[in-house]
C-alpha cells in the first residue's frame, strides 16, 4: 500500500518523516520535545520547516474524521488548533500495516495546562483557566458542537491580557449539530466537571499543584461560568414598553463581554405593553475585530479590549477625539504601539507575544507610576520593563510539555 | 439493575422528513447484554442516547424498570456511559483512579473504598490498588477504566463502539472481558457496534437496525439460523451467506439443474424467482455436473479449511449484496483436504436443507 497524503498545503518535506516506524519509536533527534501530557494515543511533536508539528497516530478513518471536523470549526471561526495533514497507508518495515497518523500545527504561545501549573502560579490561575475553558466550551455549544470529552488536557491556553483563552486540541469524540439539547450540553458539562477535577487531583497528588485549592471546588467552577455566561448570551429578556433602552442595554451588555449580536429577536406582546428579546446568534471576538479593523492589528479578546482602551487614553491626551478613529489608530500604533514592541530585544522576543508584551509595559508603566507617585513615559516603562522583567520569564513560543507520563492505552505485548 | 423497555420510541431530526429512530420496540431483560447492531447511519447510536437523555425522544416512551425516563435528564436516569474517557491519572494510584468521580458526587469515603475494593475484586486488581497506573500492562489499564464506570453501580451501563479505537489486538482482548465482566456482574447493559463479529460474539441478544428500523432482534444463534430478512441474512455472518435469485418450477427451485424444495407461500410474483441463501459451510460441492456451475477464481487456504471463491458460468445467476458494479463471488468452505484447482469448474448446491428462502421483492424469509 503506497503512503497517502492528505492536506490542504501539502509541504513535501513532510514525506522525509520516518512514516514506516511507529510513532513511539521515532528518533530523538527529529522531535522537538520529548511529548508529555496525559493522552490516550501516542502524540509526537517534530519541527518541520521551520514549524513546530503536532503528530498523533490513530486509527485511519479516526483521523480523517477529526481533520475534517477541525477543519469545519475554523471555517466556523473557532478557536481550534490547525490541522495539517492526514497520513495514511503506513507500512512498518516489517510489513505490517501502521495507524493512520494526524499531523495539526503547533499553536505558537499556547501553553497546556501543566505547563501553566508547573510554574510558580500567579494567584488565581486555575480559576482563570476555567473561565477561559467555560468561554470556549460556550461558543462550541452556541455553534453545535458536542464536544464529548471536554477537559484541560485537551485545551491549549494562550495568554489574553492577563488572562487566558482556550483553544480547543482535541475533536475526536466530537459532532457537529444544528443546536444542542439541554441534555447534550449538560452532558458535556458534566464530562467537564469530572476530567477537570480529575486533572486537578493527579497534579495534586504529583505535588504539582502550588495553589492551595480543593479541585472539586475549583472543577464546580465550570458549571457556575458556564450557566452564568450561557444565560447572559442566550436568555430571553422581558421589557416594558417604556424601558426601549434596555434593548441597548443588552447589547452593551454582550458587546461588553466580548460578544457580537448577530440577530435580536423582538418580539412585542399583544397589547404592545412589553417587547420580549431574545439575543439570536452572537459571536465572541467583539473587541479583536474591532482592532482588527482600525489598526490590522490580530490579537485575542482581552488583548484587543486593552489595546482599544490604551487607544482611547492617546485620542484622548493628544485632543483628538472628534476625528476619524481610524486616522488617530493610525498614529497610535507608529507612535505608541510599534515603538514598544520593537523596543523588545530580539534574544527576549520568544518569551511572549507582542501584545501581551504590551499589556505587560502597560501594567509595568502603572505600578512604577504608584510607586513614583508621578505619570511614567511609556519609553521609560519599556526599558526598565525589558531590563528587569522580561528576561525572568520562560520562553514561551513553543512550550511543548512537562514533566508527566504519557499513557495510551495499547495491547499488552507479551499477551 | 432493571429492565429497559424502548417503547415505539421515536427520533426525528430538525429538517428532517425521514425519523433517525422509527416506532423502536425493544424489551431488554435484568441483567441482560443487548448489541445494536447495523450499518452506519442505521439509527443505532441515536437509540442508544435516547435512553440515555441526550437525544430527545419525539413519540413513543422509554422505561427503565418501572419509571418513564422519557423526560428525564441524563443525570436522573441513572444509566453510566462506559469508556466516554479512558485517560488514566498517572500520578493517582489505581484505587484514587477508580474512585475519583464518586468523590466529586460527594460520597463518603468509607463507602469509595468499599465500592473501588469490590470493583477491584472483580476486575482482578486487588493487588495493584495501591500502584500508578503506569505500572499496569495495557490490559490492566483498561480495567481500570472499566473500573471507573463499575463503582458507580448504575442500574444500566451503556458503551457507544467502545473499542473502536483500539488497536486490532486490544480490541480482542477487551471483547472477551468486557463480556465476561458483564456476566459477573449482571448489571442489564446496551451495547453499539457496527462489527457484527463483535455483535455475534458478546451478545445475549442483538438488534440489527437499518435505516432507523429495528430488522431484528433475537439471539446469536437465531440471528445466524433463521435471519428474518434478506438485510439480516446479508449482514449477519463472515464471510456473509450466499444469496442467489433462482427461477423457481413445479419441482422447486432450480440451483442451476439441480432443483431444491421451496416454499411458494409468500413469494411473489406466483412465485417464479425466489432468493435462496446458503452459507459458506453448508455447500454441496460436486465435480459431476449437479447444480450451480461455478469457475474457481480463488482459493484461501486455512488449514483444516479453505474457501473458494467463484463466478456462475451463467451470467443470469446473480450474487445478491454486492458492493456497487462488482460481481460478488460465491463462496464456499471446503474441506482443506479436497480443494479444487484454480480456474476449474466446480457445482454447487445447498447441503441437506440448510438454506434460507426469501421473497425477491421484500425480501422477507419463507
Amino acid at each position: 500500500m503506497a503512503l497517502e497524503l492528505t492536506a490542504a498545503r501539502p509541504d513535501p518535506a513532510l514525506l522525509d518523516l520516518p512514516w514506516r516506524t511507529p510513532l513511539e519509536d521515532w528518533p530523538e533527534d527529529i522531535l522537538a520535545a520529548l511529548p508529555r501530557g496525559i493522552s490516550r494515543h501516542v502524540v509526537r511533536f517534530v519541527r518541520l520547516s521551520g514549524r513546530v508539528l503536532a503528530i498523533k497516530e490513530i486509527k485511519d478513518d479516526i483521523a480523517r474524521r477529526e481533520y475534517e471536523m477541525l477543519r469545519d470549526l475554523r471555517r466556523l471561526h473557532l478557536p481550534t488548533v490547525e490541522p495539517f495533514a492526514v497520513v495514511s497507508g503506513r507500512v512498518g518495515v516489517d510489513g505490517e500495516p501502521l495507524d493512520a497518523c494526524l499531523v495539526t500545527r503547533h499553536l505558537q504561545f499556547s501553553l497546556p495546562y501543566r505547563a501553566l501549573y508547573s510554574q510558580s502560579l500567579r494567584k488565581g490561575t486555575a480559576t482563570r483557566l476555567i473561565d477561559a475553558l467555560a468561554v470556549l466550551l460556550v461558543r462550541l455549544h452556541l455553534t453545535g458542537f458536542w464536544w464529548g470529552d471536554v477537559s484541560l488536557s485537551n485545551t491549549l491556553f494562550r495568554r489574553d491580557a492577563g488572562s487566558f483563552a482556550a483553544y480547543l486540541v482535541d475533536a475526536e469524540t466530537g459532532e457537529l449539530r444544528n443546536r444542542l439539547s439541554d441534555g447534550q450540553r449538560e452532558h458535556d458539562l458534566d464530562i467537564a466537571r469530572v476530567n477537570i477535577a480529575g486533572e486537578l487531583m493527579d497534579l495534586e497528588a504529583g505535588g504539582l499543584l502550588q495553589e492551595e485549592r480543593d479541585p472539586i471546588e475549583v472543577s464546580e467552577r465550570i458549571m457556575t461560568r458556564y450557566r452564568e455566561l450561557w444565560a447572559e448570551l442566550t436568555a430571553e429578556e422581558h421589557i416594558v414598553e417604556t424601558e426601549r433602552w434596555r434593548v441597548d442595554d443588552r447589547i452593551r451588555r454582550l458587546n461588553k463581554m466580548g460578544f457580537d449580536v448577530d440577530e435580536l429577536e423582538i418580539t412585542t406582546d399583544f397589547d404592545g405593553t412589553t417587547i420580549r428579546i431574545q439575543p439570536k446568534v452572537v459571536d465572541s471576538g467583539h473587541h479583536s475585530r474591532r482592532l482588527l479593523r482600525l489598526t490590522g492589528l490580530d490579537v485575542r479578546e482581552n488583548q484587543a479590549r486593552r489595546l482599544l482602551n490604551d487607544l482611547e487614553v492617546f485620542s484622548a491626551a493628544t485632543g483628538r477625539q472628534g476625528e476619524d478613529e481610524e486616522i488617530v489608530a493610525h498614529d497610535w500604533l507608529a507612535r505608541v504601539y510599534e515603538p514598544v514592541t520593537r523596543g523588545v530585544p530580539a534574544s527576549l522576543l520568544a518569551k511572549l507575544e507582542p501584545a501581551e508584551v504590551f499589556h505587560e509595559v502597560l501594567e509595568h508603566r502603572w505600578y512604577m507610576a504608584e510607586r513614583a507617585r508621578h505619570d511614567v513615559p511609556i519609553t521609560d516603562a519599556l526599558a526598565d520593563y525589558v531590563a528587569k522583567v522580561l528576561p525572568g520569564k520562560p520562553d514561551e513560543r513553543a512550550v511543548l510539555g512537562v514533566d508527566t507520563e504519557e499513557l495510551p492505552v495499547i495491547a499488552d505485548r507479551n499477551a | 439493575m432493571a429492565t429497559v423497555k424502548f417503547d415505539e420510541s421515536t427520533r426525528i431530526y430538525p429538517g428532517s422528513d425521514t425519523p433517525a429512530v422509527d416506532k423502536l420496540n425493544i424489551d431488554i431483560e435484568d441483567g441482560e447484554f443487548l448489541v445494536l447492531v447495523g450499518p452506519s447511519g442505521c439509527g443505532k447510536s441515536t437509540s442508544l442516547r435516547m435512553l440515555a437523555g441526550l437525544e430527545e425522544v419525539n413519540q413513543g416512551k422509554i422505561w427503565i424498570g418501572d419509571r418513564d425516563v422519557t423526560d428525564l435528564s441524563p443525570k436522573d436516569r441513572d444509566v453510566a456511559m462506559v469508556f466516554q474517557n479512558y485517560a488514566l491519572y498517572p500520578h493517582m494510584s489505581v484505587a484514587d483512579n477508580m474512585g475519583f468521580a464518586l468523590k466529586i458526587a460527594g460520597v463518603d469515603k468509607g463507602e469509595i473504598r468499599k465500592r473501588v475494593e469490590e470493583a477491584a475484586n472483580i476486575l482482578d486488581l486487588t493487588q495493584y490498588l495501591e500502584r500508578k497506573p503506569k505500572a499496569l500492562s495495557g490490559g490492566q489499564r483498561q480495567r481500570v477504566a472499566m473500573g471507573r464506570a463499575i463503582v458507580r453501580s448504575p442500574q444500566v451501563f451503556l458503551m457507544d463502539e467502545p473499542l473502536s479505537n483500539l488497536d486490532a489486538k486490544l480490541r480482542v482482548q477487551t471483547r472477551t472481558q468486557i463480556a465476561s465482566l458483564q456476566r459477573r456482574l449482571g448489571v442489564t447493559t446496551v451495547y453499539v457496534t457496527h462489527d457484527q463479529v463483535e455483535a455475534m460474539t458478546m451478545g445475549d441478544r442483538i438488534a440489527l437496525l437499518k435505516d432507523g428500523i429495528l430488522q431484528q432482534c433475537a439471539t446469536p444463534r437465531e440471528m445466524y439460523d433463521k435471519p428474518a430478512n434478506l438485510f439480516v441474512a446479508g449482514f449477519i455472518g463472515s464471510p456473509a451467506m450466499n444469496l442467489v435469485t433462482v427461477p423457481v418450477t413445479a419441482d422447486g427451485a432450480k440451483f442451476g439443474n439441480h432443483t431444491v424444495s421451496v416454499p411458494r407461500e409468500g413469494a411473489n410474483d406466483g412465485g417464479s424467482h425466489v432468493v435462496v441463501g446458503v452459507r459458506p459451510e453448508d455447500v454441496e460441492l460436486t465435480t459431476n455436473n449437479d447444480g450451480l456451475e461455478l469457475t474457481v477464481d480463488v482459493i484461501e487456504e486455512l488449514g483444516a479449511d479453505a474457501y473458494v471463491y467463484g463466478t456462475p458460468t451463467d451470467q443470469n445467476f446473480t450474487l445478491e449484496g454486492g458492493d456497487d458494479n462488482l460481481a460478488k463471488p460465491f463462496i464456499a468452505r471446503v474441506d482443506g483436504r479436497k480443494v479444487p484447482a484454480k480456474g476449474e469448474k466446480i457445482y454447487v448446491y445447498p447441503k441437506g436443507q440448510h438454506m434460507h428462502v426469501f421473497n425477491k421483492e421484500s425480501g422477507a424469509r419463507l
